[in-house]
């Protein structure tokens, strides 16, 4: 085994993860807030579709992702006005924003199927991008890279160390007693869950102008659950979540380069890995309940409406 | 300001209305897409919902393709009342065909009145196989079915895929990813000539009746309806929260298995790496728009159903793409549960007025 | 007396919500360093009161005085600026957060944390309610939990402090001590707005009295003047019913519900394990288990009914059959009744109809299925039979379990437990938040119950109902059930003693 093949798998396991730091720490600061949206998959894919076209269409690649988070946003935005002022069940809203994702981004995308795209620029400072090994890691990523790199710091700063980090854990932990202080439970559920939306719509425009990078029907394959499962993995905190997506770019370089190393399984039992590892994953954490009652937010899918 | 009041009793007549509602707001949304893809909206209408049913072979068309989405939307209706979130249903009906195809294929060439009954058996087994995973998981340890069920079904379909490639392959087929054309004994009696309606969808009435028994009349359904609404008093009571879970996910797992089975050995007759539409999907909007009752997932499954043939005809005739049917199938789910407030709330429009 | 500017003066408040007027034209007075009492019984519109003073409601008329100038108040956060504080009967608190954070919560402006909880202790100390303030709060006591509200009111400086039944969650010790906290800040100049049903606590600690019944003012009084009793008849608008008394007994020594060396693990941290818990009712008697919230009194109570399953059979026995390894349903075949706490949620299903909710534990002692089929006239006429009996006020037996009062609620719940003749009967708050007039048909229907026989177990936080009904009282605390004693020869202060964790007779004699 090469120096270069570790560079190459390190380079494998951050655009990996990097999808999936984005949705899933977007969805764990909606979680915190009380509200589970199970539609993650469905606004990746918006995200996915909304950023591949705008990349063309603005041809800036900047354009291109604030556009995807704001395909994402306002999916999510839909989504909060049927559980958060309707009062819709959470689980059942969140499966219809994925079907309907799933459709929407399909026939959004049914003419940009087979074109493909350059990628995103990436970073390039003279000597020290060119330097050996740790070169085209350290300094040639992507901003989206550098980005999710930040996402962690950012979210365990706001979580534990601002005002308004304190009073969105308090409206996750109780809506009841939020509003008897006289916090505004719902907007503040609107912003976590908005913000959840643009993380998911940013993951996606990462796939499809990074990861792959062109647009296929469906291409999340199931991401926007990873994401999900790997909030409860993480027990809801951000920096043990960043290692999770990071262990799961880990188990893809697996998948990718077990024939480079001489492993000979069909690629249909290598491709199995993510999903079955997901299952482990989530299991090993849920069966402490403990655990997760003292970390899940205590009002998670619960819906919220004030008495009178 | 939109204001929402708690009714005191939830409406009754609501509970019926708001399918229909949600159906006419799906309708305009669909005119307002239509005309933004620049199709006429009338005759894009009129080729989704009304012309595929205009002719007998399309009635019997539309009995094919509701005939899984009936299966499976009853079976999930009775776990989503027990608050089970079977969403991986699409897997389940995937193990279903490969098991029901495992006994066809075994047995090819034999002929013989018992082979049918024994791959439906057989798919069956193979759906309860793979729902009895997150049915295990959840109860012994605590892991949400939502998440384990999806991700089982990424991996049905890659084992679909390793076995039409591998294993199942027609040895004869010049190495297309494609299992032997069942043999006439393991295909599904027709029973309507000159259609593809099968014999399945009797099964599906047929469920639909059983699944209304046990819903509305007996004691397991009642103990369903207790854990879904408030777990606490079912476990006062002495149901068994951990029995419940378990029967929505062998009934779900059951049911999408033979629905597999169904399919791959009447209107497919061999197993395809794919085998569904997505049909174990759709019976969640299925279940939903039917108010998680037997008789209206029964109309809500002709309705789904309907979809897919509107789908395929606005294709081949008015060049749209095959993906509208997805954004009609999740606008009218979002739409439904929109109006479902109306169940439980009266909306007031305007500042809280004053009581004098 | 001088004319002095009343700190907070409401004129003509009225509110009404769809169904009933919760308020309906109540003037209150309150004065600057004046102990206030709000009385009156449940569901006479104290709650929505104060709900509109602290901003959490909206008056539908009426105008708010503070100070002599009208002041609109629309959100808790204008009330607190005004110095209202508010201590609240059910908790504002986050489980999952410190203490510091939950008090921090309640400022009005970010606050520097380690700063908060130097001012935190500072208080603490003063006023002699100790508290850690690194603490997570669900590992606390009400009664500590409850230190963290008035804490976080008394960091705001207030002028006006609101408690909306303070006491019903602290043993009586602690009562006495939460009275000397409230009466030095009267010294001090601190209004109190004090909201309560209890009657000598309102005659020791206040000096003024608005009376409340059906969400109207029905008179001010000044309790120190009134017996419990005048009190009692301006509250509730009618003599007081003479009172509920024991059963007699008539049975001797018949053991019917035994209970020896339980001992159960809490599902989690949230709970409490219970330890070797030993008590026994004999047929034809009531006994009373007093405690305050969270010692221990769900766990028992889902040991007992079988939610939880206990390791020995032979930990609890019901008329000598071990059975504390059987399912619920089985024990009920035994004769086991059980009416839980919590009644919507727990002890019916809210969104199902009476008839539904009948059926729900009497599916099977009663005959009510019949090859795994629901019998539906059976279950019907059984329906009707409560609600006839029990007095059930319902459009009828279709109506869902949520549409009733409390009251009425309670009163099928019971009367559907009872009237399965059940020969043990766990009751669980059998009264709470429970209007008069229930309460008392309740409190019949169960002395009744034992004196036909059976043995009655009755689980309350209201001391003075297990001393009016009961022939024996112990104590859970922690946990771990006390002696009995009988009600004859107990004092509050021995209960009182033992809800605080003295185990037996001896060290509270």
């Amino acid at each position: 085994m090469t120096l270069d093949f570790i560079v190459l798998a390190l380079l494998t396991i951050i655009t990996a993860a990097t999808p999936l730091v984005f949705a899933a720490m977007g969805e764990l600061i909606t979680e915190k807030s009380g509200v589970l949206n199970l539609g993650v998959e469905g606004m990746m894919l918006t995200g996915a579709v909304t950023g591949f076209a705008s990349v063309f269409f603005f041809e800036s690649a900047i354009v291109a992702c604030i556009a995807a988070m704001l395909a994402g946003t306002l999916t999510a935005l839909l989504f909060a006005f049927l559980v958060l002022t309707l009062q819709a069940s959470q689980v059942a809203t969140g499966l219809a924003l994925t079907i309907f994702g799933v459709g929407l981004s399909a026939l959004l995308g049914q003419n940009m199927v087979g074109i493909a795209y350059e990628g995103l620029p990436t970073l390039s400072i003279p000597y020290l991008t060119e330097l050996p090994i740790v070169g085209k890691l350290l300094f040639g990523q992507d901003f989206l890279v550098y980005l999710s790199l930040a996402l962690p710091f950012l979210v365990a700063w706001f979580l534990y160390r601002t005002r308004a980090g304190l009073i969105l854990r308090a409206v996750g932990d109780s809506h009841d007693a939020a509003h008897a202080i006289g916090y505004p439970v719902i907007r503040i559920r609107y912003c976590a869950t908005l913000f959840g939306g643009a993380m998911a719509g940013l993951a996606g425009a990462y796939l499809s102008l990074v990861y792959s990078p062109m647009w296929v029907e469906n291409m999340t394959a199931g991401r926007g659950w990873i994401a999900l499962a790997l909030v409860v993995f993480a027990t809801w905190r951000p920096w043990r979540l960043f290692l999770g997506a990071y262990l799961f770019g880990g188990i893809t370089i697996l998948q990718l380069h077990a024939q480079a190393v001489g492993i000979n399984i069909a690629s249909q039992f290598m491709s199995m890995l993510p999903y079955i590892i997901t299952i482990v994953v989530l299991v090993l954490i849920s069966r402490d309940r403990n655990k997760i009652k003292l970390n899940a937010p205590a009002c998670i899918g619960k819906p919220f409406h004030p008495a009178a | 300001m939109i204001r929402l009041e708690r009714r005191s009793e939830s409406s009754r007549a609501m509970t019926y209305l708001s399918p229909i509602l949600a159906l006419v707001l799906t309708l305009l949304a669909g005119i307002a897409l239509f005309s933004a893809m620049g199709v006429s909206p009338s005759a894009a209408l009129y080729t989704f919902f009304v012309e595929p049913v205009t002719t007998v072979y399309g009635l019997t068309e539309l009995g094919v393709k509701a005939t899984p989405l009936i299966l499976i939307g009853v079976a999930l209706s009775i776990g989503f009342r027990c608050n089970v979130w079977n969403i991986g249903a699409e897997g389940q009906l995937t193990l279903g065909a490969i098991f029901g195809s495992a006994v066809a294929l075994y047995f090819y060439e034999v002929e013989g009145f018992w082979l049918l009954p024994l791959m439906l058996v057989a798919g069956i087994i193979g759906g309860m196989a793979w729902a009895a995973i997150p049915a295990l998981l959840r109860t012994r340890f605590n892991s949400s079915e939502i998440l384990t069920s999806l991700m089982l079904t990424y991996v049905a379909t890659l084992l679909l895929s390793y076995l039409v490639h591998g294993p199942f392959r027609d040895p004869d087929g010049y190495n297309f990813p494609e299992s032997r054309i069942f043999h006439d004994s393991a295909i599904l009696p027709i029973i309507f000539d000159g259609s593809r309606l099968h014999l399945g969808f009797a099964l599906a009435l047929l469920v639909v009746v059983a699944g209304w028994i046990l819903i509305s009349r007996s004691l397991i359904g009642f103990q369903l309806r207790v854990m879904g609404n408030a777990p606490a008093a079912g476990n006062y009571a002495g149901f068994s929260q951990k029995a419940m879970i378990w029967l929505s996910l062998m009934l779900g797992g059951g049911a999408a298995g033979l629905a597999g089975v169904i399919e791959v050995s009447g209107p497919i007759g061999q197993l395809l790496p794919q085998i569904s539409p997505g049909y174990g999907f759709t019976a969640i909007i299925v279940a939903f728009v039917g108010r998680l009752h037997p008789v209206g997932v029964l109309f809500a499954g002709l309705l789904m159903a309907l979809s897919y043939l509107g789908g395929e005809n606005a294709q081949i005739n008015l060049n749209l793409p095959l993906a509208v049917t997805g954004v009609f199938q999740g606008m009218l789910l979002f739409l439904l549960l929109a109006c479902d407030v109306l169940i439980h709330y009266r909306i007031r429009f305007g500042k809280r007025s004053a009581i004098s | 007396m001088t004319q002095q500017v009343p700190l907070l003066n409401l004129t003509g408040i009225t509110k009404a919500f769809p169904g009933c007027v919760a308020n309906d034209d109540i003037d209150l007075i309150i004065q600057p360093g004046e102990i206030h009492a709000l009385l009156g019984e449940n569901g006479a519109g104290k709650s929505t009161l104060v709900k509109i003073i602290y901003g959490i409601l909206k008056a539908d008329k009426g105008t708010i005085e503070w100070n002599g100038e009208q002041v609109s108040i629309d959100n808790p956060s204008i009330a607190r600026q005004l110095g209202i504080a508010m201590v609240f009967q059910h908790f504002s608190l986050f489980d999952a957060l410190t203490v510091v954070e939950n008090i921090a919560l309640g400022m009005e402006n970010s606050v520097d944390l380690t700063e908060l909880e130097k001012r935190i202790l500072e208080i603490s100390t003063n006023y002699g309610l100790p508290l850690d303030p690194k603490r997570h709060v669900y590992t606390l006591s009400v009664g500590e939990r409850q230190r963290i509200e008035i804490i976080r009111c008394l960091l705001q400086s207030p002028r006006l402090l609101v408690m909306d039944e303070p006491t019903s969650v602290l043993t009586p010790q602690e009562v006495e001590k939460l009275f000397a906290t409230l009466r030095r800040l009267s010294t001090e100049g601190v209004s109190i707005l004090y909201i309560s049903h209890k009657l000598d606590e309102i005659r020791v600690l206040c000096q003024t009295a608005t009376i409340l019944r059906l969400g109207k003012r029905v008179s001010d009084a000044d309790p120190r003047k009134e017996t419990a009793r005048s009190l009692a008849a301006m509250m509730m608008g009618k003599e007081l019913q003479s009172p509920a008394r024991p059963p007699k007994v008539t049975h001797v020594d018949k053991a019917r519900l035994e209970v020896k060396d339980l001992s159960l693990e809490a599902i989690d941290d949230f709970g409490v394990d219970l330890k070797n818990v030993a008590l026994h009712v004999n047929a034809g008697e009531i006994l009373g288990i007093a405690g305050v919230a969270g010692n221990g009194q769900n766990e028992l109570l889902d040991a007992l009914s079988g939610e939880r399953s206990c390791d020995s059979s032979n930990s609890i026995t019901m008329d000598g059959n071990p059975c504390a390894t059987l399912a619920p349903d089985a024990r009920r075949r035994l004769g086991f009744g059980c009416v839980p706490e919590e009644r919507l949620g727990h002890g019916a299903v809210p969104d199902m109809s009476l008839a539904e909710n009948t059926y729900l534990t009497a599916y099977a002692q009663m005959n009510l299925t019949n090859n795994g089929m629901i019998q539906t006239a059976a279950r019907d006429e059984f329906s009707d039979r409560i609600i006839r009996e029990y007095r059930v006020k319902c459009t009828d037996r279709q109506a869902s379990a949520a549409s009733l009062s409390g009251g009425n609620l309670q009163k099928f719940i019971v009367g559907r437990e009872i009237l399965q003749n059940p020969g043990v009967l766990v009751v669980s708050q059998p009264t709470w938040g429970v209007d008069a007039g229930a309460a008392a048909a309740i409190q019949e229907a169960l002395i009744a119950l034992a004196e036909n026989g059976s043995a009655v177990l009755v689980i309350s936080q209201d001391l003075d109902e297990l001393m009016q009904i009961s022939n024996r009282i112990c104590a859970i605390c922690a946990g771990v059930v006390s002696e009995s004693i009988p009600t004859e020869q107990a004092t509050v202060e021995q209960i009182g003693l033992l809800m605080g964790g003295a185990t037996n007779q001896a060290s509270v004699l």
